[in-house]
């Protein structure tokens, strides 16, 4: 049980129960949906960018509770953020949840993830979201898949 | 915390198998996995091997493996006496009545594909329809579906009620359109364990005229097969979930109909004659098995038809029957549980989601508890469409299973429970 708590922390358990920024964006400047075909989940995401900036993010969808809570967690830590950093962010969060490396101190609440890197069907499910970030912003009309 | 004991104490097995002979004969459960004893519930996806089978393959190609019928050779002719004997055990299985009618493949899917092709792309053209149900694998969804497209026929597909039983009216309504040209459908379905009435759904298109296929890849293992008594032209199944090895799976048809057919591939072994003008092609079964099949692979298969039927068929379905009888109640108690698939007639499985959490994270706790089952569409995901959820868990019996290994998955699912509170 122990162990479990390492990848069913507080945190995420109460992300997946409470999603942050869990709605539709009326008129966002992108989005994208995101599948994982192993399960058939689907989420959507939702950005308003203003002057290279993340004004806006949501997300709506169902999921498990490592991509709802990776979803909600994403999505408060990129509000705000220039969209130039948000591959640096994903490339350091994809390190944290698939290596051993020492969680870095820029990526906050989102080293609670952490746990995934030990059970590696899951990692699919903690990058889902980031995928369809990455796709929205590359306007793609097709929901991307995590494989 | 434990489940509530509202139940009484588990009585004795009713079923009469020596379930600890039968489990030593599989050395793959006696492990520990993240330190617990493996309860494996995963075996509609894939069942494990008994030791019988693994010793079959490995004497095939420790003792007299070359390829078979077309060496002059003692250990050529040894691997096709053992190759043909396996088809002749898989005739026996099925009660066909020829061996000419058992054509061996690589899996059900390649089974189900074989007829599409064949008996497809002669028989079924633009305006026609194919008959399947709401409660198809995808593997006896996409054939026709790719069918359809080639051909311009159409897919027509029967609904069933929220138990998981299929409505024959509307399936007999379907029949009467007077273009339904071939009717396919699951006997054992692995996303509900519905057990669907096969002989009466045959007997209403026949009745008809209508040539049916059965997917038989989760039937086999569970319940005593007659193709002669259901009457069915096509009944498919695969090796790997009725105890033998993955890589070779079955079609039987009917010996009229596969002679009218066109091959499925061309090449080596599926031959008569061949010269640039013209080739004549084999007799069968041949004609469907072009290329050098999976020689280690059907022997296994017999191995594994020989070891189950040592059990027998009925006591496995009294055994497993016990396992569903004890499961489903201790189920239903946990809070928030939902069973997807309540049939009358229903096999050892148990299909459910939970209040709240989703199937993943169901199968990711169970499986640090040593419970391995599946979560995920099951590949039916019409029939996740049909009840919307995105997804299952299921936990689904073998032979070797145990009331005990019932009580493992309930008292792991009660720990999801605290873990998610
Ligand atoms: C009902 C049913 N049909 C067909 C198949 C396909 O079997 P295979 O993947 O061995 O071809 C399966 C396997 O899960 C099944 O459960």
């Amino acid at each position: 049980m122990s162990d479990l708590r390492d990848l069913y922390q507080e945190v995420i358990l109460d992300h997946n129960k409470r999603p942050r920024n869990f709605r539709v964006l009326p008129q966002p400047t992108h989005k994208a949906d995101g599948v994982n075909p192993l399960c058939g989940d689907r989420i959507s995401v939702f950005l308003d960018i203003e002057d290279g900036v993340i004004k806006d993010i949501a997300f709506q969808g169902a999921g498990c509770a490592i991509s709802s809570a990776s979803a909600s967690l994403m999505t408060e830590a990129l509000k705000g953020k220039p969209v130039k950093d948000i591959e640096h962010l994903f490339e350091a969060f994809h390190n944290v949840v698939t290596t051993d490396c020492e969680c870095p101190r820029g990526l906050g609440k989102l080293g609670v993830l952490a746990g995934v890197r030990d059970y590696p069907s899951r990692v699919k499910c903690a990058t889902l979201a980031w995928h369809a970030v990455r796709a929205a912003l590359e306007q793609r009309k097709e929901a991307v898949a995590t494989e | 915390m434990n489940a509530p004991l509202a139940l009484s104490a588990a009585p004795v097995a009713a079923s009469e198998l020596d379930l600890a002979r039968i489990r030593a004969d599989f050395p793959i459960l006696r492990q520990r996995v993240h330190g617990k004893p493996l309860v494996y519930l995963d075996n509609a996806a894939s069942v494990q091997k008994p030791k019988a089978v693994i010793d079959a393959i490995g004497e095939c190609y420790g003792g007299y493996y070359a390829n078979i019928h077309r060496g002059v050779h003692l250990l050529s002719e040894r691997s096709t006496s053992a190759y043909e004997g396996a088809r002749e055990k898989v005739r026996a299985f099925l009660n066909a009545a020829s061996v000419q009618e058992i054509i061996f493949t690589r899996n059900a899917t390649e089974s189900i594909n074989l007829v599409a092709s064949s008996f497809g792309s002669q028989r079924i053209g633009a305006g026609d329809e194919i008959v399947i149900t709401g409660m198809e694998h995808h593997s006896n969804i996409v054939p026709w579906q790719l069918l359809c497209e080639r051909s311009g026929a159409t897919l027509k597909v029967v609904p069933f009620t929220d138990a998981g039983e299929l409505i024959l009216e509307e399936y007999e309504r379907l029949l009467d359109s007077g273009r339904v040209k071939l009717v396919a459908f699951v006997h054992l379905s692995n996303a509900l364990g519905t057990i669907n009435p096969v002989k009466t759904l045959i007997e209403l298109a026949h009745a008809r005229g209508i040539p049916v296929l059965v997917d038989g890849a989760q039937s086999v293992p569970h319940l005593a097969v007659d193709v002669r008594e259901l009457d069915c032209e096509f009944y498919a199944f695969s090796s790997h979930k009725i105890y033998g090895p993955s890589g070779v799976g079955v079609l039987y048809g009917k010996k009229a109909l596969l002679e009218a057919m066109p091959p499925y591939q061309g090449g080596g072994d599926m031959i008569q004659m061949v010269t640039f003008e013209k080739t004549e092609y084999a007799d069968l079964p041949n004609k469907f098995e072009a290329g050098t099949p999976n020689i280690a692979g059907v022997i296994g298969l017999g191995a594994a038809l020989d070891w189950l039927n040592a059990i027998g068929l009925d006591a496995v379905a009294a055994h497993e029957h016990d396992l569903l009888e004890y499961a489903t109640p201790r189920l239903n108690e946990i809070p928030g549980l939902k069973i997807m698939g309540t049939a009358r007639d229903k096999a050892a499985l148990a299909a459910f989601t939970m209040q709240g959490i989703h199937p993943h994270d169901i199968g990711t706790i169970l499986d640090r508890e040593g419970v391995a089952i599946r979560a995920g569409h099951h590949c039916a995901q019409p029939v996740m469409q049909r009840y919307g959820v995105p997804a299952t868990a299921r936990a689904s019996f073998a032979v070797y299973n145990t009331r005990d290994e019932v009580d493992a998955l309930v008292a792991a699912l009660w720990k999801v429970k605290e873990l998610f509170e």
